[in-house]
């Protein structure tokens, strides 16, 4: 995961900065739309998206792809004829790595663009910069990719795994194959932190022992004195949520240091076929990985998909990664979810962005267009998917170890029973109330 | 599981690969900050693209090793070379015209990382670059309790060899003389005979491919994209204020006294937690020492 995701260093000052920003914003404008009651698509017009990711700076790596995938996955759907007859017309706009970008340009795809749901964000910091405005205009945002959970909000729909579907299988998978004692190391904010979380249940469920836990600041390059004490204290295996340049920095020096992947892997819930691809495929033979998707999925689906990706114009990274496919699925979450709720609402014109979401819950994408294989929606709009356990081989691939046999429930809260269940109107809080739009 | 994970307990081993980490940590902020001292000691610029030379040294060995085919050990002279040249032609075109306006020299060269990030980005891609490196580099070996990094060990060597060819260079030539008189009142050396401009293009030259030089061993130890300087300015920065400006060995002193004050707070506690007290300190040491550690010989500017 790229570089990327450094700038969370200044998200909080600029979302602080960003939010206010937007709050003085076009308010005439929403009026007007809301007063006049205008559709959102016209009948026989085009359907808009918004495509907001970065592709200029440090997060390009990544959403680069998410904005290519986008883009296939819309040429695909406009060339079989559209969503019920009509064309999906992608608005793309460069969130430039910046959080401030992403929280003003979203308002201007909701009011200016008028689009009727937003497909953006690899961060948290994004997401959080994003959620505001979807939520005090009560729109519509696909975010694509893993994130940490602890939220509740009624206007997000999430395609990638939460913490609590990544690290189930791999940490008893770990502790099984490789023994009890493991050492925590993340990136310097919230989804390392939260993810560490989780990681944490499930070492205790499965015996494991927690050696040490050590976070460097995003970007940090220097795992010296991390090493050092992973040296010291001699664990079984690595469990890894370092992300971006400091993942590759971290599995270069690995081998640097003279560790020996055979006696001590690193488990990751980010390094991928992207990632592997930056660093060089001896760097990262014999890790692991957890996700729902690798490139090397030997299903019939995933071959097609890999085959047109690669060969379109889209597909000059010359590789196929979770987050890509995660993003891939949101545009056929998006279509499933149109058609169901046009046909609750009788006609296009009067579907809203909200009424997408609200038909999400239930909506199956099969295994003959996800690559993954069959994923379906819950009532909180996060997935039940099958987490998958990869090895990283000499030529960059994966080779799957060990796929889930059950489809794993989403639960952005199961961390934090004290604080309530989310569902479908809100999360639900021990004394009763529903809090909406919980951040 | 409820461990406080918190402190570090002494052990003697580790303890003692901290310190060794410590110098290794040194080398790298070292070479990072050489050239940025050469140039703002010599001519008074700040060179806001410093950590840009670094990251052009790194596509330039990347460049030589995949495109042309160069080895590695070779791609590291080289990007020293190329990024020298580079800063030659900067310093003639953009840098020479702003002497006499210090503040602008700020801006402009903070204006020029932000064309060599965008104009690499657009010429190269902003994916990352895999730069390789031998494979004898990419392990370890163990003396006495110490485990050493072959990839370390290089650091440090150039590291040291890059230190002692400029100690000498000032000091030991003719050139040197010059730079220094330059140095010390530009005036005065010009009416000595002392073509300052020159003078101050080879310093220029020389500060951007000691960052090359940097750039092109970082790349192996990480990745090589545009944006990759960034990360080496402000350590950087740090060392050449506490060393002092101007001071050579002020640099070496205060990279050495960082590293080991970063590495041994990272070996108690943890690595956030020593940047934070590393930077407190800087700043307490600041408040009392504000030309730094070996200033005091310097002309004042």
């Amino acid at each position: 995961m790229e570089r990327s995701r450094r700038s969370f260093l200044k998200s909080g000052a600029s979302l602080a900065a960003g939010g206010a920003a937007i709050g003085g914003f076009p308010y005439f404008f929403v009026k007007d739309a809301n007063a006049q009651g205008a559709p959102w698509v016209k009948k026989g017009g085009k359907i808009k998206v918004g495509v907001l990711f970065s592709l200029t700076g440090s997060l390009a790596v990544v959403e680069t792809d998410s904005n290519q995938v986008v883009q296939f996955a819309i040429d695909k759907i406009n060339k079989a004829g559209g969503i019920m007859g009509m064309q999906v017309e992608p608005v793309l706009i460069d969130a430039k790595s910046d959080i401030k970008v992403y929280s003003e340009k979203i308002s201007q795809l909701i009011l200016r663009d008028r689009v009727i749901a937003t497909f953006g964000g690899y961060t948290s910091a994004s997401r959080r910069a994003m959620a505001p405005v979807v939520m005090s205009r009560d729109h519509l945002l696909y975010y694509p990719t893993c994130y940490e959970g602890r939220e509740c909000t009624q206007n997000i729909v999430n395609t990638g795994p939460l913490a609590n579907q990544h690290s189930q299988d791999l940490i008893p998978f770990m502790v099984k194959n490789f023994g009890k004692k493991t050492y925590f190391v993340g990136s310097n904010y919230i989804w390392p932190k939260e993810s560490n979380k989780n990681a944490k249940v499930w070492l205790e469920k499965a015996g494991g022992e927690l050696l040490g836990e050590e976070y460097v600041e995003l970007g940090g390059s220097d795992f010296t004195s991390i090493f050092n004490k992973i040296r010291q204290t001699k664990p079984d295996f690595i469990f890894s949520t370092v992300v971006g340049d400091s993942d590759i920095a971290l599995h270069k020096q690995f081998k640097q240091e003279g560790f020996k992947v055979d006696k001590m892997p690193i488990a990751a819930l980010t390094t991928g076929e992207i990632e592997i691809r930056a660093m060089g495929a001896e760097f990262g033979a014999g890790h692991i990985l957890s996700a729902p998707y690798f490139q090397a999925l030997d299903t019939p689906v995933n071959k097609k998909f890999v085959d047109e990706y690669l060969s379109s114009k889209y597909g000059k990274g010359g590789v196929t990664h979770y987050n890509m496919e995660e993003t891939y699925l949101s545009v056929y979450a998006f279509k499933a979810a149109f058609e169901k709720a046009a046909a609750k609402a009788g006609s296009v014109e009067a579907v809203t962005p909200r009424m997408i979401r609200d038909v999400t819950p239930g909506i199956r994408i099969e295994d003959d267009i996800s690559p993954e294989g069959l994923v379906w929606f819950d009532e909180t709009c996060h997935l039940y998917m099958k987490p998958k356990i990869g090895q990283c081989q000499g030529n960059g691939q994966f080779k799957i170890v060990q796929a889930a046999e059950k489809h794993i429930a989403p639960d952005p809260f199961i961390i934090y029973p004290e604080r309530g269940v989310c569902k479908f109107d809100g999360l639900h809080t021990p004394d009763g109330k529903i809090a909406k739009s919980v951040l | 599981m409820s461990v406080n994970h918190f402190w570090t307990a002494f052990a003697f081993e580790p303890f003692m690969n901290a310190l060794l980490i410590g110098l290794s940590v040194a080398s790298v902020w070292l070479i990072a900050a050489l050239g940025l001292a050469i140039v703002y000691g010599t001519m008074g610029v700040i060179n806001m693209a410093h950590g840009e030379f670094v990251m052009l040294g790194a596509y330039s060995a990347f460049v030589l090793e995949t495109v042309v085919g160069v080895p590695f050990l070779l791609c590291v002279p080289a990007a020293f070379v190329i990024v020298g040249l580079i800063g030659a032609a900067i310093e003639r075109g953009l840098v020479r015209h702003l002497y006499k306006r210090p503040l602008d020299t700020l801006l402009a060269t903070w204006g020029l990382s932000l064309v060599l990030i965008q104009g690499v980005r657009l010429i190269l891609g902003p994916e990352p670059k895999n730069l390789q490196s031998p494979a004898w580099l990419n392990a370890s070996l163990r003396v006495w309790v110490f485990e050493l990094s072959w990839f370390r060990v290089f650091i440090f060597g150039v590291t040291i060899a890059a230190f002692v060819l400029t100690w000498w260079l000032l000091h030991r030539t003719r050139l040197g003389l010059m730079v220094r008189a330059v140095m010390q009142n530009k005036e005065m050396a010009a009416v000595h005979g002392i073509d300052a401009g020159k003078v101050f293009t080879l310093t220029f030259a020389y500060g951007a491919g000691l960052a090359g030089l940097a750039g092109s061993m970082f790349g192996a130890i990480k990745n090589v994209f545009p944006d990759m300087g960034s990360g080496y300015i402000v350590e950087a920065f740090l060392v050449v204020v506490v060393g002092g400006v101007g001071s050579l060995l002020g640099s070496l002193f205060s990279s050495i006294g960082l590293g080991e004050i970063y590495s041994v707070f990272a070996y108690f506690t943890n690595g956030t937690f020593a940047k934070f007290w590393l930077f407190l300190l800087v700043v307490i040491f600041l408040r009392f020492r504000p030309q730094g550690l070996f200033a005091d010989a310097m002309a004042r500017r």
